[in-house]
């Protein structure tokens, strides 16, 4: 098909049909400020921040949705447009509360970057200030109103990308709201606790629950004996909050700042991923022998695992009754290493450090204790680590390099990818395939499966059989894919679903970044820790072994499935 | 929310309800078709008087689709009620004409009448009070409607008259 000529700001571009003029001025290198517009949402074209001049146009034009077309003359810093910005931004600005010092997003708001970068300098208009209830009904977000723009980058993204549909726009004009229907709370209805409307959000009208205060307090107390873990997602990303390079693998800095900000034992997230890898494999082996309930889908994805409860109830059997790494080493340390290290469980405070906000629901589903206890007592995302070291006043990028304490800091290359999209499936396929055929693999990459594709498939022979297996990143994709399995279209031993984009990576606790290609720049920091680690294969793992020897006993035996499995309820979408 | 939330005392899920049956004929006939659900909203309000919770997640789980999406159109549509309504409805159009022509008294002493301000239900449940947006009966503003009932070129004296006539009925 031809190219479409056109000029923005006096420089020609050539842009495929079917391009907006927002496209064109990306094309031609200007910058043209945007708010309800999100590259990876469906386009609405309503806070009309990217308007720009079209020559013979009478008004100005939103650039997002307006197509470009052959010979257009685009303007996009003209008198009227930059005065028109600034009004949009004024508006805005007219009716959201100016508390920025002590906003949670603050350093990290798009209002407040729009504002600084149109040189809005004051707000003509006052407008009224609405007082509305925040949402504290879930255990992950908390929604509040009053910072609402309205851009809806929340809502398309909880119905489009994640197909939960949790939150929406009601009522009309000047009271229009994004809320949950009858206002019922996040709690009440089907939210997954994803997080990923967060991810979004450009205010602090949707931010994750704070676990800092619950932490500082447990850190100063003398007679607790602190543990963390921390998930392979979140050294890719942490590097980030300190003006690091995207993709900066920052581990051994990152367990530093741990042991400085006060935690007795700092572990390894990933160590619990070896251990669902051998648990979950055997279950997959028991599985292709009898036969049932396939295809066998992982469960370390708590937002899936919800979406799964609300979603397809019918399928529950297929899920893995493998907790997730976080649960699965939170019952861990309240068990072998409390007993290990001779210190009572309830004199352990066990936090988790992840990528997600999903894991703090998680964290507190009800299976997830013993004895009046709960496994992991506080999770905080990457983002509120940052913020505590940023607290303590550590000089992260400065820090020496330190390494895990052992025995629960010791972990292979297969953990390590579970925080990418197909990293689960990697790491089980390097395990399983070395059970079941008793040789060694002479290639553990397993390439098929990388990528960022929504739905990736391979097939791998082992043993006589070929193992059909299927990777689905974000929600949406995962309907999709389920709807295939459920209609006999297509058909897998194994399927390894990830509630968000691009897996943990991308996952709603991750620092807020603009940089388009940040999920890969994380995905291969992950992929070189992977080949970094002496030890490549989850059962190759001497930590995993000896915790077999001495505690655990047999893979799915029975103390294993007292501790590192559980079950999971229906429950209505309504 | 947990498996079954346990629901205020209407009769949800309750098949012999007559209310819900005739909700589930009109749902199967609109079902599929563009539209559906605004279409099944109004009759719904129909035959329930107003749209209580419980039908909203019904509509939902009929047609399929999320409850965001219904409460989304149920708030955003000033026809649809969802709180119960009394025996008569009073909407006073509150249009640009109507409106320029002195809607707003009207408003005024029915709420001083009534004892009630807009949006409210009388003790009694005999009258609720609302505003709507253009009825498109610009030609008689200002105009304003009890039920079925159109009043055109009303003035703010002829209030009293007017629901005298419902007060006798």
């Amino acid at each position: 098909m031809e190219r479409i000529k056109l000029t923005i700001d006096g420089t020609p571009v050539e842009v495929d049909p079917g391009s907006t003029v927002l496209d064109a001025a990306k094309k031609a290198g200007v910058h043209v400020p945007t708010l309800c517009y999100h590259p990876e949402l469906r386009v609405e074209g309503s806070c009309r921040l990217c308007v720009v001049e079209v020559e013979g146009m009478r008004s100005l034009a939103a650039s997002c949705v307006y197509p470009a077309s052959n010979g257009m003359v685009v303007r996009t810093n003209s008198q009227t447009v930059r005065r028109t910005r600034k009004s949009i931004v004024e508006l805005l600005l007219a009716n959201h509360p100016q508390d920025c010092l002590v906003c949670t997003r603050h350093g990290h708001c798009e209002m407040q970057d729009l504002s600084h970068q149109l040189g809005v300098r004051k707000v003509r208009f006052k407008g009224e200030l609405r007082e509305m209830e925040k949402d504290e009904s879930s255990v992950a977000i908390v929604r509040d109103p009053n910072k609402c723009i309205l851009c809806g980058r929340c809502l398309r993204i909880c119905e489009q990308t994640q197909k939960v549909s949790a939150i929406g726009l009601a009522y009309r004009g000047s009271k229009s709201v994004v809320t949950t229907p009858f206002n019922q709370g996040l709690n009440d209805g089907p939210c997954v606790s994803c997080g990923q409307c967060i991810k979004v959000c450009p205010v602090a009208a949707l931010h994750e629950r704070d676990a800092t205060e619950v932490t500082w307090k447990a850190l100063n107390e003398s007679k607790i004996h602190t543990v963390v873990q921390v998930a392979p997602a979140v050294r890719t990303a942490l590097g980030e909050e300190f003006g690091m390079r995207p993709g900066s693998l920052v581990t051994e800095k990152m367990v530093t700042a741990l042991r400085k900000l006060g935690f007795d034992r700092v572990f390894d997230t990933q160590f619990g991923a070896d251990l669902t890898i051998i648990e979950e494999g055997h279950e997959l082996l028991h599985r292709l022998e009898t036969k049932e309930n396939l295809p066998l889908i992982t469960s370390c994805s708590p937002g899936w695992v919800k979406y799964a409860e609300h979603f397809f109830p019918e399928m529950l059997d297929n899920v893995s009754t493998c907790k997730s790494p976080q649960q699965m080493f939170g019952a861990l340390v309240k068990t072998y290493y409390s007993e290990k290290v001779g210190i009572a469980p309830e004199n352990i405070f066990h936090v988790a450090i992840m990528p997600c906000t999903a894991k703090k629901y998680e964290a507190s589903r009800e299976e997830m204790g013993r004895n009046g206890l709960r496994d992991v007592d506080a999770v905080l995302t990457t983002r509120e680590l940052a913020a505590m070291i940023k607290e303590a006043g550590i000089d992260f990028e400065n820090l020496p390099d330190s390494e895990f304490d052992l025995p629960l800091g010791m972990s292979s290359g297969a953990g390590t990818i579970f925080g990418v999209t197909g990293g689960v499936t990697e790491a089980a396929l390097r395990t399983v395939y070395e059970i079941k055929t008793g040789k060694e693999l002479e290639e553990i990459d397993f390439h098929n499966v990388r990528g960022f594709a929504g739905v990736r498939e391979a097939s791998i022979p082992m043993n006589g059989l070929t193992l059909k297996v299927a990777i689905a990143n974000s929600l949406g994709q995962a309907e999709k894919l389920l709807k295939r399995v459920k209609s006999g279209e297509a058909e897998y031993h194994f399927i390894e679903i990830m509630g968000c984009l691009g897996g943990c990576i991308g996952g709603g606790g991750q620092p807020f970044s603009k940089d388009p290609d940040i999920k890969q720049k994380r995905a291969s920091a992950l992929y070189r820790q992977d080949h970094l680690k002496r030890v490549r294969k989850a059962h190759e793992n001497p930590a995993i072994k000896e915790l077999y020897r001495s505690f655990l006993g047999e893979p799915n035996g029975q103390k294993a499935h007292d501790l590192l499995h559980t079950h999971y309820h229906a429950r209505s979408r309504y | 929310m947990e498996e079954k939330k346990s629901c205020c005392n209407c009769n949800y899920g309750n098949e012999a309800d007559p209310k819900y049956v005739e909700l589930d004929q009109v749902i199967a006939k609109f079902k599929g078709m563009e539209g559906a659900l605004i279409m099944i909203l109004h009759r719904a309000q129909g035959i329930f008087g107003y749209l209580p919770e419980e039908v909203q997640r019904h509509v939902a789980k009929e047609l399929n689709i999320p409850l965001t999406d219904v409460y989304g159109v149920t708030t955003f549509y000033s026809y649809f009620s969802l709180t119960p309504r009394g025996k008569y409805r009073i909407a006073v159009c509150m249009g640009t004409a109507c409106y320029v022509r002195g809607a707003g008294d009207i408003v005024s002493a029915f709420e001083k009448e009534l004892g009630i301000k807009v949006g409210q239900t009388t003790e009694d449940k005999m009258y609720t009070l609302e505003v709507s947006r253009c009825i498109g009966a610009c030609g008689i503003a200002p105009v304003m409607t009890v039920n079925e009932d159109v009043y055109g070129s009303i003035s703010a004296d002829r209030v009293p008259g007017i629901l005298a006539k419902y007060n006798a009925k």
